[in-house]
């Protein structure tokens, strides 16, 4: 298949149609087994699905790694209020572009997995919030929900079951921040998109206040291949911490850049020199971003030993994040990567907290002055400084996306920032 | 977690060393007031809801993974709170510092300096340098419409404006536009805030100077002025104020919290109506008539003067007309001397507006349709109310009176310059010259509520003490000293040394405020018994 890149390394679960036009129609989706789940899960009681997707080990993929049957068995198991099932589709991550192409390419399989998993949590209503600038997705989306309400696979009576669940798509106004789960219930309700302060959390009051579940597209995704082959099928691969197979966004300096499926726990340089084909060139490994650009640097030497799984990517030093995986080479200039990563959330800062609004701009400030070449040493000290201050001191994490690169980067590559600083030398200006 | 916890209603935990004991739902940072506590805090305010976005008050919880907003973490049995530990000033002493990276630190022309959170807490816990080299944003000054001018590069952002907009007056007018940075608080449409009738207390509110009051811009330095609790006479709400003076001049007007009346607020018709306490046309001597003409004397010649002109009638039918502006104890001194008299308790005039003004989000405080703040208590002194809406006419039978008539506090400005001609004594006791008065026996100046002690009693029988903020002019006197000497006189009684003491003597005669005393009263006000609780 032309699915832009391939490897015989991969495990192809939730990537099996990527490339496969005939897939998104809903009759090419039947065919290749969309639905079946579904079915099944309708004549389990909610509890018993959680307990299902608890056992497989699947963990959330939009970053946090939460583990999802937990969070499910955190909504009540009485409701007195209607429940709501959030899709978070507002996949805005700098270097991430895994749920666009699940909800490209399969777009059924995200839908099932939504009615599964409100299904477990008895939501009535289940909203795929979906980033605005997904004009391609969104439509296909929306296409497919259209189809699954006209075969009786949406909305009152799924499948004869008695069970009603409701799946709207909502198109976000294109805001980085709408991402976070609270701040992405704030902008559905209509207001503006900034986080709310935890507790409450938004199992006891979300979106309009009522209970509500928050997942990520690719781990609604996971649910329906868990609930058809149980719990072990999935456990098959990845680590015991870390279960199952995860889209891998390999961006930057690589031969062969792109989405891949592998199974957690494969080793980083694996990914890169065998899977991506090497770093381009034949150039040096610099460093690596593992989970998307809010998380901290790694250096090459660090990049040696890890492994891609939650618990691997912390031992190294970084976070798994969802997966995506930015390769730099030698040739990387990275003050200037880094100033431009601290400019990205100094924009989508959404400005409630202060020290985000204000540190996420000075920082920004600052690199482009080093950059620029007035930098001074003790600028370095000020910046080390003040990302800590920006860190675990908001309502969101945001503040802390910002710090955690710029932290790293000046712990890991201080040499580089010096030599511009002292000397005006700079990576990549030969 | 002991299942007996369950029910209680109150927890106890420790803070900075101290065992507090609070009710359940209490934030840390309430609790942390209770015992004195200073956290620093811009966001929260107290009768506003907690956004816990200033991120200023974080304090150390143990066994919090990390430091914890204290105006929304609510206090939890066995808490061991730290507000004042290394780990919470270096946070906020760096929370600080962002503050400033865009601040444009133009204390030196800015009104609020003075009175300023963001100079208070930074001398307090900020650094003493701050880093900042770059260039600050700017985004100038723009006029929010009513009596409210916004400077943009001052504002911390809290957002307790559009907060006090939308949940307090619930005229959503401001709202913040843009994200980051570049966050700014703005108006919807070109009207902004014009029209409404609370947009006040948002400059009170603003922590910084960034919300600064069009009428008192460039006036006053904060450091200057005095404050006096007082009442705001502009309506029968009774809204707990206090006069902020210099150069013996009320400067500006502020509410003062009093949950029961007004909350944190006041109305802007009532802030911005002050101008008449510094009118400079005042009756500044005794003024009696002596044979025809006008002649200025001290006040034991005048008071001997009256007595003498009053035993030389011996007796006739007395009128009074008083306002509803005067204090409880000028009424009540003047019902008395009426009385003694012979007279009854007279009439008043009052202004009564078409419609009320409530604050929506405080129900409770409501710029009230009778404009006089002391309407109540007049009726509950048996004073009738006379005229109309527009507190004139309604005089007839006292104009053209052939007996005794006393006037107190009102001005008779739609009187003709021949009222109380026909009468055998006319004594205006008034602040302010009256053409109408221009034939009185007898003129004596009377202090306005700014200059003396006294209290008002609002519509709903609160009974609320003000204080002396501006020091009388010339030789103006409180009328309940006034007459309280002449009663005093007249009976061969005490004369009231103190307003507490004619408060005492009104409390005596009238049984709705039997028992009240200004100890009772206090800061805050106390309720004169209703209808149901007299006999």
């Amino acid at each position: 298949m032309a699915y832009p890149y391939v490897s015989d390394r991969e495990v192809r679960v939730l990537s099996e149609h990527f490339g496969d036009p005939e897939a998104r129609t809903l009759e090419g989706a039947r065919k290749r087994g969309r639905y079946v789940a579904l079915k099944k899960a309708l004549g389990m009681g909610p509890d018993e699905v959680t307990e299902v997707v608890k056992a497989s080990g699947l963990r959330g993929r939009g970053g946090a790694g939460f583990p999802t049957g937990l969070k499910w068995s955190f909504m009540p198991k009485e409701p007195t209020k209607p429940h709501y099932l959030c899709c978070n589709a507002d996949e805005s991550e700098p270097g991430t572009f895994k749920d666009r192409e699940l909800l490209r390419w399969d777009p059924h399989l995200v839908i099932e997995g939504c009615l599964i998993a409100s299904h477990a949590i008895r939501a009535t209503h289940c909203y795929i919030y979906c980033r605005g600038e997904f004009f391609e997705a969104s439509s296909v989306l929306a296409r497919a929900v259209e189809d699954a309400y006209e075969a009786g696979l949406a909305g009152k009576d799924i499948l004869g079951s008695g069970v009603d669940i409701d799946v709207t798509v909502h198109v976000g106004a294109g805001a980085y921040i709408c991402g976070e789960e609270t701040g992405l219930m704030n902008s559905l309700e209509g207001g503006r998109g900034q986080p709310r302060v935890k507790p409450p959390f938004p199992a006891a009051v979300g979106a309009f206040g009522m209970p509500t579940t928050v997942n990520n597209v690719e781990t609604l995704a996971a649910v329906p291949g868990i609930l058809s082959n149980g719990p072990d099928w999935y456990r098959q691969w990845g680590t015991d911490k870390s279960a199952g197979t995860k889209l891998f966004c390999v961006s930057g300096h690589v031969r062969k850049p792109g989405n891949y499926e592998l199974p957690l726990g494969f080793p980083l340089m694996d990914l890169i020199d065998d899977v991506c084909g090497g770093v381009r060139d034949g150039n040096a490994l610099k460093a690596v971003i593992p989970g998307g650009s809010s998380v901290p640097i790694l250096s090459a030497e660090e990049c040696g030993a890890c492994t891609l799984c939650y618990e691997g990517v912390v031992a190294a030093g970084s976070m798994l994040g969802c997966a995506s995986v930015i390769v730099m080479d030698e040739t990387t200039d990275m003050v200037k990567q880094v100033r431009r990563m601290a400019a990205f959330y100094a924009h989508e800062s959404c400005g409630q907290c202060t020290p985000c609004r204000e540190g996420s701009a000075w920082v920004t400030k600052i690199l482009k002055r080093i950059e620029d070449g007035r930098g001074t040493e003790e600028d370095l000290d000020t910046l080390l400084e003040v990302t800590t201050q920006m860190t675990g001191t908001t309502i969101c994490v945001l503040s802390d996306s910002v710090a955690a690169p710029v932290h790293s980067s000046i712990q890991k590559f201080r040499d580089e920032y010096l030599a511009l600083i002292r000397r005006g030398e700079r990576v990549g200006a030969a | 977690m002991a299942d007996n916890g369950r029910h209680e209603t109150t927890v106890t935990l420790s803070i900075d060393g101290q065992e507090v004991t609070v009710p359940k739902g209490t934030t840390l940072l309430q609790a942390s007031q209770a015992l004195g506590g200073t956290v620093p805090h811009y966001c929260y305010h107290p009768g506003l809801t907690s956004p816990a976005m200033c991120r200023l008050c974080l304090v150390e919880v143990e066994g919090a993974p990390k430091l914890m907003p204290s105006c929304v973490t609510q206090a939890q049995n066995g808490q061991v709170v730290h507000t004042e530990s290394e780990a919470a000033l270096s946070m906020r002493r760096g929370v600080l510092e962002f503050y400033l990276v865009n601040h444009p630190l133009d204390c030196p022309i800015c009104d609020q300096s003075g009175e300023c959170k963001l100079q208070d807490y930074v001398h307090d816990e900020g650094r003493r340098h701050g880093r900042s080299r770059e260039p600050k944003r700017v985004f100038g000054r723009d006029d929010f419409g009513g009596d409210v001018l916004f400077y943009g590069d001052r504002c911390v952002m809290c957002t307790r404006c559009v907060r006090f907009m939308n949940e307090v007056e619930q005229d959503p007018r401001l709202t913040v536009v843009e994200r980051g940075s570049r966050s700014i608080i703005d108006t919807f449409f070109e009207e902004g805030l014009e029209g409404t009738h609370f947009s006040g207390n948002i400059v009170d509110i603003c922590p910084v100077g960034a919300l600064v009051s069009k009428d008192f811009l460039y006036k006053q330095r904060a450091w200057d002025l005095k404050h006096t609790p007082s009442v705001c006479p502009g309506c029968s709400q009774g809204c707990n104020i206090d006069l902020h003076v210099r150069d013996n001049l009320v400067q500006r007007l502020k509410p003062r919290t009093n949950l029961d009346v007004n909350g944190h607020w006041m109305c802007d018709y009532g802030r911005l109506g002050y101008e008449w306490m510094n009118r400079r046309d005042r009756v500044e001597a005794p003024v009696v008539r002596v044979d025809g003409k006008h002649r200025a004397m001290g006040w034991k010649e005048a008071l001997r003067a009256l007595l003498d002109r009053l035993a030389e009638i011996g007796g006739a039918a007395v009128r009074t007309v008083a306002s509803a502006g005067a204090s409880m104890e000028d009424l009540g001194a003047l019902e008395a001397l009426a009385t003694h008299l012979g007279g009854g308790p007279g009439v008043f005039r009052s202004r009564v507006a078409p419609d009320e003004v409530p604050l929506k989000g405080f129900p409770r405080l409501v710029r009230r349709q009778d404009l006089a703040p002391n309407r109540k208590g007049a009726e509950l002194l048996g004073l009738q109310r006379t005229g109309g809406d527009d507190g004139q006419g309604g005089l007839e039978d006292v104009a053209d009176h052939d007996g005794i008539i006393l006037v107190l506090g009102d001005e008779l400005g739609d009187q003709e310059e021949s009222f109380g001609s026909a009468a055998k004594l006319f004594v205006y006791l008034g602040a302010h010259p009256s053409r109408a008065a221009s034939g009185a026996d007898f003129v004596l100046p009377v202090t306005l509520f700014t200059e003396q002690e006294g209290t008002f009693t609002n519509h709903e029988g609160r009974v609320q003490r003000f204080w002396p903020g501006v020091d009388p002019p010339g030789a103006a006197r409180p009328a309940w000293l006034i007459l309280g000497a002449l009663l005093a006189e007249l009976t061969q009684g005490d004369t009231p040394a103190r307003a507490e003491a004619s408060f005492r003597l009104l409390a005596e005669r009238h049984e709705a405020f039997d028992g009240l005393t200004y100890d009772d009263i206090g800061a805050s006000g106390a309720p004169v018994k209703q209808p149901a609780e007299l006999a």
